[in-house]
């Protein structure tokens, strides 16, 4: 029989979920640079992340951060904290949760949704950064809208979606989860999903 | 605090309603019980001692609900149970049970276990209608919702009678007897009252009644449903003569045995049991409100399993309240849709009007026959440094209010 011990996730998570890194001490943020939140408590996970940026070379010096999430997003948060530090902010800007997820060990396909928030919290800081000290111009608007708050599902995705098959609300809620929790997104979500059916098939 | 990568010394089992560890006489039993291989359908002498013995085991169970042996079918789990009750209404659009024709509807709550709730959606589309039953914030259904629901149209009322997540316990016999003055049904699933309240089918008037073994002490894998004799029924799974018909399949013998011996060890240790739990649940409730702040305790405060506690901490995420216990040795679980692998906290909580952020927050300990006052105080040692480790990285709590950033 095999034995209990083997823990749910890889042991670099563990190891990061018992004793998490950067962890913002207090509630006070003045000491930062950028603030960034993400997440609702309604769908079960938030995400602030604050840095300190050495303003001479745009190098990522501190990050801190808090979350209300789950094993995975403490976890992610924490690898991510460290990986940032001594990195240009335009190259943590590029981090993609696939590389946390990585560094991690491996997460499971349902928790992954759990561990991009806090890469999205890290890029919401870094632009918050550059607001704050009169560079607008750096500030990068995500390239998408994300349209499913809850999954995380962005109007990319549901498009990806559409090229891959799925014709219907129910075909693109089985490929993408998008619209299973709380549901607010489902009639904008309809009206891209015939948009894309649209440009690409002609539907 | 930091965590020791070791596992801790302490081992702490709070989670007796997911399942329970076998009691040693049942053990016993089903060891002996494995040399014991004939078919029960055979006429030779193997197939007698086995036939011998699995009536044996159903004039037990029978004993302990108060029914007649002939009212108690063996099936695979208490989820084959609810399935077979609730599929007999299908039925209702043939011409299997007669008279359900024109009463095609099912009537039963929002807090049931997914198992019935799913296989009633599933009816829906078999020409079943079904109307769900609200409850109030302690998890108590609306008995005037019911008699305003309960009509010519209703086949069956399906109500469990404790919830497995919160402990509630419905009162079934005035349900009952609302139910059969319309003239309908009465299933209750009984998986979480059996073995911890006293249960009898003639008092509480029943027609079906689900029961698991594993929840008792027992081997997974077995369940009976109790069906009052002279109710219409009509199997689920076919093809066999065994249980008079009423489900097909070679009895599982080894599972059989160990649920008789199961309900025979519950009739005797139970009684004396459910004062030292509730001293227990008190202990650990008290402990809780007096050592964690902003804490909601779920679930009715009388009517309520002796064993069942659920508490909703405001701010902490449960699986990482789950996983933290879990590395200093004790297992609980959580309502937060973050540990089920969906998405969706706990379904019972947000019936009761608990608020999304509190049913993430929420952790089930429920206690069980040899659980120890040692092991609660245990707990209620680990489990404070634990919530203000989370909370002291949470985004949603700061002591007396909600962190700012979460407004």
């Amino acid at each position: 029989m095999l034995q209990a011990g083997e823990w749910a996730y890889s042991e670099t998570l563990k190891e990061h979920f018992m004793n998490p890194k950067n962890i913002l001490q207090g509630e006070n943020t003045d000491d930062f640079d950028g603030v960034g939140m993400e997440g609702n408590l309604q769908c079960g996970d938030q995400m602030m992340v604050v840095i300190k940026v050495d303003k001479e070379n745009d190098v990522i010096t501190d990050c801190q951060w808090k979350t209300y999430g789950c094993a995975s997003a403490i976890a992610s948060t924490s690898v991510l904290s460290e990986m940032v530090k001594g990195r240009t902010l335009d190259a943590a800007f590029h981090i993609s949760p696939k590389e946390v997820a990585q560094e991690l060990g491996g997460l499971p396909d349902h928790k992954i949704h759990c561990s991009v928030l806090g890469d999205k919290a890290l890029r919401a800081a870094i632009n918050n950064y550059y607001t704050r000290n009169g560079q607008e111009d750096k500030v990068k608007q995500e390239q998408t809208k994300v349209i499913c708050q809850c999954m995380s599902i962005t109007d990319h995705d549901i498009e990806d979606a559409v090229l891959e098959g799925a014709r219907t609300y129910f075909e693109l809620q089985e490929r993408t989860k998008c619209g299973t929790v709380c549901g607010q997104c489902k009639d904008e979500t309809e009206v891209l999903l015939e948009k894309f059916k649209h440009i690409h098939f002609g539907a | 605090m930091n965590f020791d990568s070791t596992m801790a010394d302490m081992k702490v089992y709070f989670d007796h309603n997911a399942t329970t560890p076998l009691h040693p006489e049942v053990k016993k039993e089903m060891i002996a019980a494995m040399e014991m291989f004939g078919n029960p359908s055979s006429m030779h002498s193997y197939g007698r001692e086995a036939r011998a013995n699995v009536e044996d085991a159903r004039r037990k169970v029978a004993d302990f609900l108060g029914a007649q042996e002939r009212e108690v079918i063996f099936v695979g789990s208490g989820s084959e149970a609810n399935n077979t009750v609730l599929s007999l209404f299908v039925c209702g659009t043939s011409q299997c049970v007669s008279g359900s024709k024109t009463r095609s509807t099912i009537i039963t709550t929002k807090i049931e276990h997914p198992c019935v709730l799913e296989t009633s959606e599933c009816l829906v589309h078999r020409g079943v209608r079904v109307k769900y039953l609200n409850v109030d914030q302690y998890g108590k259904i609306d008995l005037d919702q019911l008699a305003g629901m309960l009509g010519d149209d209703v086949g069956l009322v399906s109500v469990m009678m404790a919830n497995n997540e919160i402990g509630t316990i419905q009162d079934i016999e005035t349900i009952t007897r609302m139910v059969h003055e319309s003239g309908a049904l009465m299933h209750t699933d009984a998986v979480q009252a059996i073995g911890k309240v006293p249960v009898d089918v003639r008092r509480l008037g029943v027609d079906f009644l689900t029961l698991s073994a594993h929840k008792i002490y027992g081997p997974k894998g077995i369940g009976a449903l109790f069906v009052k004799k002279g109710i219409p029924y009509c199997p689920l799974i076919r093809g066999g003569h065994q249980e008079q018909g009423r489900r097909a399949g070679t009895e599982n013998t080894l599972g059989i045995l160990g649920l008789g011996k199961a309900v025979e060890m519950r009739a005797l240790e139970m009684p004396k049991e459910e004062e030292r739990l509730l001293h227990l649940k008190q202990v650990l409730r008290r402990g809780i409100e007096e050592r964690i702040d902003a804490v909601h305790v779920n679930g009715h405060p009388v009517d309520s399993l002796a064993s069942t506690l659920n508490v909703s901490f405001t701010g902490v995420e449960g699986e990482a309240i789950l996983l933290y216990l879990d590395l200093e040795g004790i297992a609980v679980s959580t309502g937060s849709a973050c540990a089920s692998g969906s998405l969706d906290p706990s379904h019972v909580l947000l019936a009761t009007g608990v608020d999304a952020e509190l049913a993430h927050g929420s952790i089930r300990f429920s206690m069980g026959r040899e659980s120890s006052m040692q092991e609660v105080e245990y707990l209620l040692d680990v489990l404070p440094p634990i919530i203000q480790r989370i909370r002291n990285m949470s985004t949603a709590y700061i002591k007396g209010g909600l962190h700012a950033a979460s407004r």
